[in-house]
Parts: C-alpha cells; sequence; structure tokens
C-alpha cells in the first residue's frame, strides 16, 4: 500500500472536507484515517490516504490539491508518507 | 500510525525553521574520458556529464513535490580535473577550455554549480597540475558555475608549502580578474588541507578517486530547526541541551537519508553517503550563529564561542550518525560568514575576528569560509593564513579549508555583495604583519608525528 498525507490548515467554512473528500474520491483516492480540529475559528484536519491505485502522476495530484486549496481558501499540502515515517520513527 | 502532531513538527519545520536538503550532489568519474587530443577530451566530458546528469533537476523536482521538502540545490562533482586533462593539456589556457566545456555541461543539465576543477597537490605538484592550477584565475572569471579546489595539505603527508604560496597568489589573481563582481571568483575556490573524496558541498566538492562511476552524495541542513528547538531549553542544563541538538540532528538527518535513497533509486545510481552538516544561508533563522547565541552567546566571537561551537558540532554528529546508512563529506557545523546572517552582524559589531574565526574552526567543520578581506592584503599573507589553517587540519587529521575574498578595491569597513546563496560581507581586518620570508622557503612541512599527543 502506498500511503500519503494530506493536510489542509486555514479559516474555517461551509464545505471543506466535502470538496476534499469529493477530489480524493474522483481520483481512486481511499481515505484510511481522518483527524480534524478547529482551534480559534482555524481549520486544520489531517488525512491518510492510499493512494496505491492512482490513476495519475503523483505530482499532478499534489499540484492539484494545493490549487483546490487555493479554491477554497486553505492550504492544502500533500506528501508521501515516508518523509514523517522516517523522522518519527526508528 | 502517524499521528497529527508529528505531521505539524514536519511541517512546521519544514515551512517555519528553514528544514530542507541543502544539496544532492551528484559525483560522475571522468577517468575513462580522458584522451590526449584536447578537442575529443571535451567532447567526451560534455556527452559524459550531459548524459549521466540528464535527469537529475527533475529528479530532484519530483521528490520536492511529492515529499513536500525543498532541496534547495541539484549540483554535480567530477573527478579532478588536473587528472582528466593531464594528458591533452599544454598549458593553462588549455585547461580553461575543460572549465568553459564544465560550463556548458552544467547549463546545459540546469545545475547551479559544477565542481571538480580540482588539483590535488598535498605531496608534490605535476607540470599539469600546475598549469591547472595557473589557469584558475581565468577559469572562474570566464565561466559562471565551475567550483575550483586545490588540496595542499594532509595529515599523512604534510604540507605542500610551494603550493601553498602559488595558491596565495592564485587567490589574488583570481580576485582581480573577477573585480567588477567584488571579487566572486574566489567564493568559486576552495584550499584544503585533508579534502575528503565524497563532499557534496559547493565550491570544494569533487569526485575521488577511490569513488565510482557515478554516485549520489546529499548534503542536509537545519540551523534553523535546532535553534528553534534550542528556544524550548534555555536555562537547562547541558545534558539537555545536548539532547535536544542530537535528537533534532537525527531528524534532520533522517529527511537527507529518504531523500538520497529515492534520488538514487529513481536515477539508478548507487547512494553514497549523507553529509550532516548545518549549513547556514543568509536568509533570516537560518543561520549557525544565531543556534550558538541561542547558547548563550550574547554575539558570536565572545568568550565561550569555540566551546559551544565544539559542542554543537559534535551533538550534531552524533545525533546524525544513527540516522544515515553511510556518513561522510565535511559532517560539521559551517561558519562561512557572508551566507550566514548572524556571523555578519557579528563581524559588524566588533565581536567575530579572522583570529576567533581560525580558533573555531579547530573543532568544526571546514575551515576560514566565505570571509572578505581587503584587497590590498599581499598575496604572501593570504599564503600565510592559508598555511595556518592547513597546519589545523595537519595536526588534527581534520579536513580544513580556506575560502577568503581579497575584495580589490575595498577595505575594512565596506561591504562584498556576492548575490543569492553566497551572500554578503563586511570586510574583516586582517594582521598587516608579514610573513614573507616565512612562506618563500621552498619545499614542504613534514608530517606530523601521531604519538606522543598532547
Amino acid at each position: 500500500m502506498k500511503k500519503c498525507i494530506v493536510t489542509v490548515l486555514g479559516k474555517d467554512t461551509v464545505g471543506i472536507i466535502a470538496r476534499v473528500c469529493t477530489y480524493l474520491a474522483e481520483n481512486g483516492i481511499n481515505i484510511l484515517d481522518i483527524s480534524q480540529t478547529i482551534v480559534q475559528g482555524y481549520f486544520n484536519m489531517m488525512m491518510i490516504v492510499d493512494v496505491t491505485d492512482l490513476k495519475k502522476d503523483f505530482t499532478t495530484v499534489c499540484d492539484e490539491m494545493e490549487q483546490l486549496g487555493e479554491e477554497i481558501g486553505v492550504n492544502i499540502r500533500c506528501q508521501r508518507e515516508e518523509i514523517f515515517e522516517k523522522m518519527h520513527r526508528l | 500510525m502517524i499521528n497529527m502532531y508529528e505531521v505539524s513538527e514536519t511541517n512546521k519545520m519544514i515551512e517555519h525553521e528553514n528544514l530542507d536538503v541543502r544539496t544532492i550532489t551528484l559525483g560522475i568519474s571522468l577517468l575513462d574520458c580522458i584522451d590526449s587530443d584536447l578537442e575529443k577530451l571535451n567532447c567526451k566530458i560534455y556527452d559524459r556529464i550531459t548524459t549521466v546528469a540528464k535527469d537529475l533537476v527533475s529528479t530532484g523536482q519530483d521528490i520536492e513535490k511529492e515529499f513536500g521538502i525543498p532541496i534547495v540545490n541539484k549540483r554535480i562533482s567530477i573527478t579532478p580535473v588536473s587528472l582528466i586533462g593531464a594528458a591533452a593539456c599544454r598549458k593553462p589556457e588549455d585547461y580553461v577550455t575543460i572549465a568553459r566545456t564544465l560550463d556548458r555541461a552544467a547549463e546545459q543539465v540546469g545545475v547551479n554549480f559544477i565542481g571538480g576543477y580540482t588539483a590535488l597537490v598535498s605531496k608534490g605538484m605535476t607540470k599539469s597540475d600546475e598549469y591547472l592550477i595557473r589557469s584558475i584565475p581565468q577559469a572562474l572569471s570566464e565561466t559562471e558555475r565551475v567550483c575550483s579546489s586545490i588540496n595542499v595539505g594532509s595529515t599523512k603527508t604534510g604540507i605542500n608549502m610551494d603550493a601553498v604560496r602559488l595558491c596565495g597568489k592564485i587567490v589574488k589573481d583570481t580576485a582581480e580578474a573577477t573585480k567588477e563582481r567584488d571579487s566572486l571568483g574566489c567564493a568559486k575556490l576552495v584550499v584544503f588541507c585533508n579534502a575528503p573524496d565524497d563532499n557534496p558541498f559547493m565550491a570544494g566538492a569533487f569526485l575521488g578517486v577511490t569513488e565510482t562511476d557515478a554516485v549520489i552524495n546529499v548534503g542536509v541542513s537545519g540551523p534553523g530547526v535546532v535553534k528553534k528547538a534550542l528556544e524550548k531549553v534555555r536555562g537547562k542544563g547541558f545534558e539537555e541541551l545536548c539532547e535536544t541538538i542530537k535528537k533534532t540532528a537525527f531528524k534532520v538527518t533522517r529527511v537527507g537519508q529518504l531523500v538520497a535513497g529515492e534520488a538514487s533509486e529513481r536515477m539508478g545510481i548507487p547512494f553514497g553517503i549523507v553529509d550532516l552538516s548545518l549549513a547556514p544561508t543568509p536568509a533570516v533563522g537560518d543561520s549557525v550563529a544565531e543556534i550558538l547565541e541561542e547558547i548563550g552567546l550574547e554575539r558570536v566571537g565572545a568568550p565561550g564561542t569555540t566551546a559551544a561551537l565544539a559542542m554543537l558540532n559534535d551533538q550534531v554528529k552524533k545525533g546524525g550518525v544513527m540516522a544515515s546508512s553511510y556518513v561522510g563529506g565535511l559532517s560539521g557545523a559551517f561558519i562561512p560568514v557572508s551566507e550566514d546572517q548572524g556571523m555578519i552582524d557579528a563581524v559588524q559589531a566588533g565581536s567575530l575576528t579572522l583570529e576567533k574565526l581560525e580558533a573555531m574552526t579547530c573543532v568544526c567543520s571546514v575551515g576560514l569560509d566565505m570571509i572578505a578581506i581587503p584587497g590590498r592584503t599581499p598575496a604572501s599573507t593570504i599564503s600565510g593564513i592559508i598555511a595556518d589553517e592547513m597546519a589545523i587540519g595537519m595536526v588534527n587529521q581534520k579536513t580544513t579549508a580556506v575560502r577568503l575574498i581579497p575584495v580589490i578595491g575595498k577595505d575594512v569597513g565596506e561591504t562584498a555583495q556576492f548575490g543569492g546563496l553566497l551572500g554578503y560581507a563586511p570586510v574583516i581586518p586582517v594582521n598587516g604583519f608579514g610573513c614573507e620570508a616565512f612562506v618563500n622557503r621552498n619545499g614542504r612541512i613534514p608530517a606530523p608525528i601521531h604519538s606522543f599527543k598532547n
């Protein structure tokens, strides 16, 4: 399984999760885990997703998610899981 | 499974604390390009570099995007050119043609620097080595991306003082040849003692003859991350201080190891080493000096600086070694003046002097780095400074280097501008007493004895 981490950060508004999830579903990306909090009106979400069956190039997905973030007015990052795994696990 | 705090810690390091991979350096052996025909040699070199390195930049960019980690530089190091050109070059100008070829090849593959316009003369200098060294001022003034280095000493061989004397002149001539740009050429010229074969950092990178055909070496960075981590242990004891540095260095280095492994796999080129260095940039919050100040110095250069730096350097290595399967290169804290805002400020405040910088180089990598000195400094004095620094490396069995910039037309109190990652530097005073008679002696300083240590 090829996992990646999607982080969404920004001012809370209606439909952030809906739009992010729609994009993921359209691209065959399965969500494995979601954690989400709102602190002082700021929306903070992390998703662990499975990109094994991805039809597109992974770098394209990174670009498109960033673009989607701009449309919604939040910051979206999509990164391969290994960078976190390597840094925080022995 | 990874949790939210870990993800946000990593991303905070990247976004706010300047965590990055400083360089992916592709080492390319040019040994089998050797030809006695200069034109053929140049063709072979160009073809080899542009073939092996054609995907270097795009691979680096893909890794950047996929992992969300900036990779600041993609660079190339090659076999020392004095070895490659020996059969074809009959005069210094012949070597300059190779420098131009390297510059073209670097531009073609999109790297910002190519290192290896190098001569290894720690014991003796062949005619060909001398031609290369004498071609350096012209080569560096006529090219943009070529970096040059000269290894003039080692613990095993002693110091080649004939080469040191010549280097003083070459540094001065390079400054003169690039005086329109604040003697920028000297920023691309390093004089070494105990130069490593696998250094990924410019300007001193080259691929040693003990290396394979092609190899990926990675240099990590992260002074900003260490500084931020230390803010949380203000006033605490040394144990906690050291633990914090080690843990942070571990995390930073793991990212380098990951990137090195990915690049190696994607390009089908073996992974060499990760260089565990704290490499500053002129950006605010990306400074080694600021770490030292966070440890407790009012300004870098104050009493206590050498001890603090020794500790920092050692803890970075201890933390980093476990994070990487192979460690090499220079591995230590860099203290370039022009590339570190905290160092620049310390010089301007009168806290940091050339002599203190020399003391600091005894306990960290790599040497007197990116220091602007008055343009009127005589070549023999530059040779004397080089000899001092080489002696530190020789006796302490470590790599030391000198990258001084005698800024032609500028004096103490003025500032030299190099631009980009090379930054800017206030011109620092140099001891005015001469050493000409010492430098003018022929031959070499013998290798030191390594028992009876004191």
